[in-house]
């Protein structure tokens, strides 16, 4: 009895805790179908204020005046590039995880292909040279000579003995 | 000797393109904004019954300086501002934005509805009294909604706007003597010459 009276306190505190905590959670729009959009929209969208936060994830202010923003476009039934168009007028392709193939960010988007590119241009280049120096040359008939008299020489097969 | 050579030169390239990035701000972001006309608005003044929008500044150059009492930059380049505007040089028009929801010290949810604009106006008359108040007059963005028009991501920001209302220059972060002096003076001297 007194512990099931223990475990009706401890829910009752829990349930109390978990209303209070939900209390201060950001207010969910009444349509999911807004709320869901929003969350696909604002994962590709960067928060200003921390700047390696997708505006979803961001609990900074101006995050949360953004989506606000953004909840406001999709009610008025403005398109997914209207909405990036509408941000990034005001902040910038900055805002854009993916900003958009333009001169300014050729060397954004090729860069990284370049490098790779040359990277491999280089490798091939050095391998031939490698592979060039490594092939097996001819003797010619002194090279032959010189062998075999290093070979029938017992002399210069043993290490010279010092006496001590 | 030779086999160091590009090594070394792609040592070189590496430590210019690490020198540049040290030396950027990455809070800076580039405005869209610069070359394009400053966004309207209608917003009610810091002092009480009147409005101002931007096209009532036709025809002069002038400075919009967004602040907020809560701002801890803003005290610090408030003395530059003051300074300024006692020479007299450019009408500065100040963006009170959120100054109370911006405060994260203040539960919104405390504040009783429709006693907001006077709350603001309270603190941010109490607070130019107390530092000095170098603007011609200042407006209330409470909700935000106009510093979202304008890019604001992080207050102090100053907008230098020409005759035709065209914004020509945007400093993020407080403005700092090298910049009044180098950038927005000699621009702004350059913008007066121009017709309007």
């Amino acid at each position: 009895m007194k512990r099931a009276l223990a475990c009706l306190l401890t829910a009752a505190v829990l349930g109390t805790a978990g209303a209070s905590l939900a209390a201060d959670a950001t207010p969910m729009a009444e349509d999911p179908a807004v709320e869901a959009r929003l969350v696909v929209i604002s994962e590709e969208l960067r928060c200003l204020v921390c700047q390696n936060e997708s505006l979803a994830a961001s609990r900074a202010e101006l995050a949360e005046d953004l989506r606000r923003e953004v909840r406001k476009l999709i009610r008025d039934g403005k398109s997914d590039p209207e909405i990036k168009d509408y941000l990034v007028a005001r902040y910038g392709d900055f805002v854009l995880y993916r900003p958009p193939v333009k001169p300014t960010t050729w060397l954004l988007w090729f860069g990284p292909f370049v490098l790779l590119v040359g990277a491999l241009v280089g490798l091939i280049a050095y391998l031939r040279r490698r592979s060039a120096g490594l092939a097996p040359t001819a003797l010619t008939a002194a090279d032959k000579a010189a062998a075999k008299a290093l070979l029938a020489d017992p002399g210069t097969d043993n290490p010279p003995k010092h006496n001590a | 000797m030779k086999r160091f050579l590009i090594p070394l030169a792609v040592f070189l390239v590496l430590v210019v393109f690490l020198a540049v990035g040290l030396k950027r701000d990455p809070r800076e972001v580039p405005s869209p904004l610069v070359g394009k006309p400053a966004p309207e608005f209608r917003l009610d003044t810091l002092a009480p019954g009147k409005q101002f929008s931007p096209a009532d500044m036709r025809g002069q150059v002038w400075l919009l300086n967004v602040w907020a009492s809560w701002c801890v930059s803003c005290r610090a380049e408030h003395p530059l501002l003051v300074a300024f505007a006692k020479q007299g040089g450019l009408p500065i028009v100040g963006l009170n934005y959120k100054e109370l929801r911006g405060d994260g010290e203040i539960d919104m949810k405390k504040v009783p509805a429709g006693e907001e604009p006077a709350l603001v106006r309270q603190r941010a008359g109490a607070w130019l009294a107390r530092h000095g108040d170098p603007y011609a007059l200042s407006v209330l963005d409470m909700d935000g909604r106009v510093g979202i028009d304008y890019g604001v991501y992080g207050v102090p920001e100053t907008y230098l706007i020409d005759k035709k209302g065209i914004i020509r220059f945007k400093q993020i972060g407080p403005i700092t003597p090298e910049a009044l002096e180098q950038k927005i003076l000699p621009l702004a001297r350059q913008l007066a010459g121009e017709a309007s």
